[in-house]
């Protein structure tokens, strides 16, 4: 079976700074894998290289047997930011954020027809935010922020999705949710790449987690790669510790 | 009935001059395609980057008069030139951006002002820097017109996009849209609107009207779509209030434009029903009155 997201041999210098060593990840269609890592370990290089925002020095990038820029411009890939990088005061409502991901299948003008209509309200009412179509983006809460991107992603089709710290800034309930609706697109045979410090999400949201530190120290499934030792190994720290260190 | 017809006075009588209709004409139309315009200069936090692509527009504009011709098609190339070295001197040094705005745009702005002594009629160099709309000739008018028509075209055609870009350009990237295309498109949009303005307010002047409108706005609305007609209505009210406030008072036109946009900027800082400092001051002493905390401010 052809792999969703393949990365051989993925090598990206900034400059002098190694950012990727040789990192290979295979991730089925319909699996949900876990990124983890310290900060500045390379999960966002990544990300930025399976998008293809950054060039790799050596190695390639294939998602669902297709090139990235392929892969991109047939809107397979949705794109689920971190919230830091998101301008919460930008004077769009949650439906006008949906709408961008229809924003490809549409002409150049963007012009919404009907089945883009009914695509951004079926994508809001699968994230539960119908009522809150018509809110500023910036009025929603940390939890509902992330599923507006989401329901983006699932507007736009995308059967690759790649989820930037989804947890991050998040209350205890709205995890679960979260946790409950990524599951749900799973089970749609959306295939996720998640990057996340939250280890507690891991085991019970993802199939398999990848630990990175510039290269890929561990890759299999989450109580394997969450073991006290593999940890221990990779970073030098104890599990009680985890959640302090990795949440800087 | 007295003040209604010295009301009516005060706007019939400049009207009487042909100069002034054709200063409100460039004034009004310049000042609607700034105001658009300044609604993604505003969110995508470009600034610095109107008054650079406005004082870096002078070398072109004194070369175009030496050889007579239309001072748009000079000011689009050093204004897009300039666009450029900013971009280029920004990816390959360690200086950061907003130092190699800096430094290009006032080296830009020096080469213009040693240019402009070199040309004979010296009056030019403060039409050139502080706007001299009541003397527009036709062709300036002509030009105004069709630029503006082509910035508003543009605009209408690619609104979506560029909005997307101001928000997410990630996302652009990911649906297969180039960022850096609508970047150039934008800073291109930035330049032709730029040399629109020039006509009624100057190049020093000009960078006000490419962000006061779309700065005022976005304190008024948190709709993207009523941000460009509040933005433009603004600019249309500052245009009108402008002209007849000079004619009057018999002062500098690009000032009063500017001016007016600035009270109007002013007020929506003040009285803004949801963003106003004196509402948002109230509501937080009340809050405190009430011993609860200032989360309104969040």
């Amino acid at each position: 079976m052809t792999a969703a997201i393949e990365v051989t041999g993925a090598t990206v210098r900034y400059g002098e700074v190694l950012a990727l060593d040789d990192v290979d990840l295979s991730v089925e269609p319909g699996r949900v894998c876990g990124l983890l890592g310290m900060n500045g370990s390379g999960k966002s290089t990544l990300f930025k290289t399976v998008l293809g925002l950054v060039p790799v020095d050596r190695g390639r990038v294939r998602l669902l047997g297709m090139g990235s820029g392929a892969a991109r411009r047939k809107g397979l890939v949705g794109y689920v930011p971190q919230s830091e990088q998101v301008d919460w005061a930008f004077p769009v409502r949650v439906r006008d954020v949906v709408m961008m991901g229809r924003y490809g299948h549409m002409g150049r003008r963007r012009r919404p027809r009907p089945a883009d209509r009914e695509a951004v309200d079926h994508a809001l009412a699968r994230t539960d935010l119908t009522d809150l179509a018509d809110r500023q983006i910036g009025a929603l809460s940390g939890g509902q922020r992330k599923r507006a991107f989401v329901a983006r992603a699932i507007a736009q089709e995308a059967d690759v999705l790649l989820l930037d710290e989804p947890f991050a800034g998040v209350d205890r309930r709205s995890e679960a949710t979260i946790t409950d609706l990524l599951l749900q697109l799973r089970q749609t045979g959306h295939t996720l790449l998640v990057s996340t410090h939250d280890l507690a999400q891991v085991p019970v949201l993802c199939d398999e987690a990848v630990l990175l530190q510039q290269r890929v120290i561990a890759h299999g499934p989450p109580e394997e790669v969450l073991r006290p030792d593999v940890l221990l190994e990779a970073f030098g720290i104890h599990p009680s510790e985890e959640r302090r260190s990795w949440t800087s | 009935m007295d003040v209604l017809m010295a009301v009516v006075e005060w706007f019939a009588v400049p009207m009487r001059f042909e100069f002034v209709q054709r200063a409100l004409l460039v004034s009004v139309v310049a000042g609607v395609v700034c105001a658009v315009l300044s609604c993604w200069m505003t969110l995508v936090g470009w600034s610095l980057m109107g008054d650079a692509v406005s004082h870096a527009v002078l070398p072109g504009v004194v070369l175009s008069y030496m050889f007579g011709m239309p001072f748009a098609l000079g000011a689009l190339v050093f204004g897009g030139g300039s666009v450029a070295l900013i971009g280029v001197v920004n990816r390959t040094s360690r200086v950061k951006e907003d130092a190699v705005i800096g430094v290009v745009f006032t080296a830009m702005f020096a080469l213009g002002l040693v240019m402009i002594s070199r040309v004979p009629s010296q009056t030019d160099l403060s039409h050139i820097l502080f706007g001299n709309v009541l003397g527009v000739s036709d062709a300036d008018i002509l030009q105004v017109l069709i630029l503006a028509a082509v910035v508003l075209a543009v605009v209408w055609y690619k609104h979506r996009d560029l909005t997307m870009y101001a928000f997410d350009p990630v996302h652009a990237h990911a649906i297969g849209v180039n960022p850096r295309l609508l970047e150039t498109l934008l800073l291109g949009l930035l330049s032709v609107t730029v040399v629109v303005a020039l006509q009624a307010v100057g190049i020093i002047l000009v960078v006000a009207m490419v962000i006061i409108p779309g700065a005022t706005a976005y304190l008024l609305t948190d709709r993207f779509e009523r941000m460009l007609l509040i933005s433009a209505a603004i600019a249309v009210v500052a245009a009108v209030a402008g002209v007849f406030t000079s004619f009057h008072l018999n002062v500098s036109t690009g000032g009063c434009i500017v001016l007016s946009q600035a009270v109007a900027f002013t007020l929506a800082y003040l009285f803004s029903p949801r963003q106003g400092l004196l509402w948002r001051g109230r509501a937080v002493r009340a809050l405190r009155a009430r011993g609860r905390g200032t989360r309104v401010l969040d």
